[in-house]
């Protein structure tokens, strides 16, 4: 839809404007504007230093290594990934199913990982503009601007981050360097005393979920008309599906529906992805642009995380969660999938209600106290662990040889799934509220929401003091600089960058 | 009287990053009360951190420091509001500053350990100099107990 900003025609004529870091995302990213001299947005692009190097830090290593080592990878996600890995070693040790037990403690642990990544997310990146309003104070628009206004708010999200931490850390003994996941099941069995305790939180978590899902229903609607056209592009959708087209996060098919919610492909065996999808390299990006293959490059790009889970899947096995999704398709869908950029924030609120749910269900189950843990079978050579991370599906791919090193690794991230949509939704708004305009600080601003409606994970964990310095800078239609506003590693920033204005 | 927490924050995978949980792991196996103390160790510093420092007697973070001038620096921190907000990830003066807002009341007295290291590649082993920084600043946190247990640095060990 906005392809004709991806490269301008003429751009060493045009004024750059950079967007460096995007705030209140993981890692570091940056947005470069190409403006002429009458403001007119020519050109619009998402930069990713992505996970680089990732692949030759897993080769030579034994397979059987892989759930711990790839953990460390993203201090964000270290579930995720580990549970990826786990599912990949799993058919290296020849087991397609674990063992009830096994199963459900892994299912609990990602539960557990999805709920307090999604309440950060929400209460800790995306609030404080659904709170405050897009050009509210820059100094407002935080995390403790919303704990000073909405305290309990705020208390609540803490509350439920927390909750899925020690879940996490229940079923895998750590917070950080568990090794749940081995080859064919886990590691260790689930207490009573520890269930015991996960028991006696949950249903607090569950309200908590319900307010949440609650404010996100209506502040999105207190301005809907904005909120719906804000970021709006018409995509695909790719995901994982269970059994009878339920909401699944953990295993299941691959499902790809079009912008008009007619079904592509479904229920397709995770292990034949490199079937469905391609990874196109393009000359200014570190990161790949992913596309289905049946619909080609031009059209085949999509979109994975908490809307295309919501608007893939049939229904919601379980019930507050799935009053919540027929509730949110009949007021935004129309009868389509839902295809507003801020839409992810409303799905990610029922995927969080789901989870809690999902949780309390699990707790009840006698399986998940049971002994025995792990199956053994014939070994193989490959193996291929896809799950729902939080962000959206996550692919593990190894191939191993007779020593049971790993020889070639392949990991694709919702974030480079989400690619080419985060440009188009930048695009999108530089077109709809930038175009022509001077720039401020709130301008610059809807950028940024509209990256951060992906919650995007650009992380590379490392986060010592002083390494981060990062710098935004404007130049002329020259190319020479003009202002430089610099934040150190310590986080103080030596200038506003309200002085991008005009230029 | 609360307990001691000893934070330790780092990804173990990024060469000296993994310094601030590699000196937690070093401090349990001194020869301090363990009963007295409580250790954790995370990636990184997150707002649901504020809740761990409710009732404890002080609170000692740990963390690799690329512009370190020393091999170790050992000082006060207090609740700040500063852009570490804006990603994923905390400082501890912003995790003090959610205690303070949320709790509503003066989080613990709480120290920062910065270590010196210099190189944090993915898949990196820790550095020589920031394992002689490791091994100084395993003495000062030692120390630190100690003198939060009330009892004097020497001779007192249990």
């Amino acid at each position: 839809m906005y392809e004709h900003l991806e490269t301008a025609e003429n751009p060493e004529g045009l004024r750059r404007v950079v967007i460096d870091p995007v705030t209140r995302v993981e890692g570091h990213g940056k947005v470069t504007l190409l403006l002429d001299e009458e403001h007119r947005v020519r050109q619009a692009r998402l930069h990713i230093v992505e996970f680089r190097g990732f692949e030759r830090f897993i080769q030579g290593r034994p397979y059987w290594e892989l759930p711990v080592l790839v953990q460390r990878l993203c201090g964000i996600c270290p579930v995720s990934h580990h549970l990826a890995a786990g599912k990949a070693i799993d058919q290296i040790a020849g087991v397609d199913r674990l063992t009830p037990t096994a199963e459900k403690l892994r299912r609990l642990m990602h539960f557990g990982q999805v709920l307090q990544s999604h309440a950060l997310h929400f209460f800790h990146l995306a609030t404080p503009d659904l709170l405050f309003g897009f050009d509210s104070e820059a100094d407002r628009r935080n995390i403790f601007g919303v704990l000073e206004a909405y305290p309990d708010v705020g208390l609540e999200g803490i509350r439920m981050r927390k909750y899925g931490q020690e879940v996490i850390r229940a079923v895998s003994g750590k917070r950080i360097h568990g090794s749940a996941c081995i080859p064919g099941g886990m590691n260790k069995a689930l207490t009573v005393a520890e269930r015991d305790e996960l028991a006696q939180g949950i249903d607090p978590v569950i309200g908590w979920c319900r307010n949440a899902l609650a404010l996100v229903r209506k502040l999105y609607l207190a301005n809907r008309a904005y909120h719906e056209r804000f970021a709006y592009i018409r995509s695909n959708f790719l995901s994982l599906i269970g059994e009878g087209g339920a909401l699944e996060l953990y295993h299941g098919g691959l499902r790809a529906k079009d912008e008009h919610g007619r079904i592509l492909f479904d229920r397709v065996d995770d292990r034949s992805y490199t079937d469905l999808m391609r990874e196109e390299v393009r000359s200014w990006s570190y990161m790949k642009f992913p596309y289905l293959v049946s619909l080609g490059k031009e059209k085949g790009w999509y979109r994975v995380g908490p809307l295309a889970r919501i608007n893939n899947c049939d229904f919601i096995p379980t019930p507050l969660a799935e009053e919540a999704r027929r509730e949110f398709l009949a007021t935004l869908g129309g009868g389509e999938p839902v295809h507003g950029s801020l839409a992810f924030h409303w799905a990610r609120m029922i995927e969080a209600l789901h989870c809690a749910e999902a949780i309390r269900e699990l707790l009840q189950d006698a399986d998940l106290l049971g002994a025995e843990l792990v199956l053994r079978g014939e070994r193989r050579l490959e193996g291929i662990g896809v799950i729902e991370a939080p962000r959206g599906t996550l692919i593990h791919h190894y191939r191993v040889n007779e020593e049971d090193l790993v020889v070639r690794a392949n990991l694709i991230v919702s974030t480079t799934h989400n690619n080419q949509a985060m440009n188009e939704s930048i695009r999108q708004v530089a077109a709809e509220y930038l175009d022509g305009r001077d720039l401020t600080e709130g301008l610059l601003n809807r950028i940024e929401v509209a990256v951060r409606a992906y919650d995007p994970c650009l992380s590379c964990a490392t986060h010592a003091l002083g390494k981060m310095p990062l710098v935004l800078e404007l130049r002329d239609c020259r190319g020479a600089l003009v202002d430089v506003i610099a934040r150190h590693g310590d986080g103080s920033i030596e200038a506003g960058r309200r002085s991008v204005a005009g230029g | 009287m609360g307990r001691l927490l000893v934070f330790g924050y780092g990804n173990p995978s990024r060469g000296d990053d993994a310094l601030g949980p590699l000196l937690v792991e070093a401090l349990r196996k001194e020869n301090l009360p363990q009963d007295a103390i409580e250790f954790q160790c995370d990636y990184q510093l997150q707002v649901e951190h504020a809740l761990d420092l409710v009732d404890k007697a002080a609170v000692l973070f740990v963390d690799a420091h690329a512009r370190c001038e020393g091999p170790f620096r050992l000082e006060p921190v207090a609740p700040r509001r500063d852009a570490s907000y804006t990603t994923h990830a905390m400082t501890p003066q912003a995790v003090l500053e959610a205690f303070r807002t949320v709790l509503r009341g003066e989080p613990p007295p709480c120290f920062l350990l910065s270590i010196r290291g210099e190189r944090f590649g993915l898949g990196e082993p820790v550095s020589e100099v920031a394992r002689a920084s490791l091994q100084k600043a395993l003495e000062a946190a030692a120390a630190w107990c100690w003198r939060w247990l009330g009892r004097s640095v020497r001779g007192q060990a249990p």
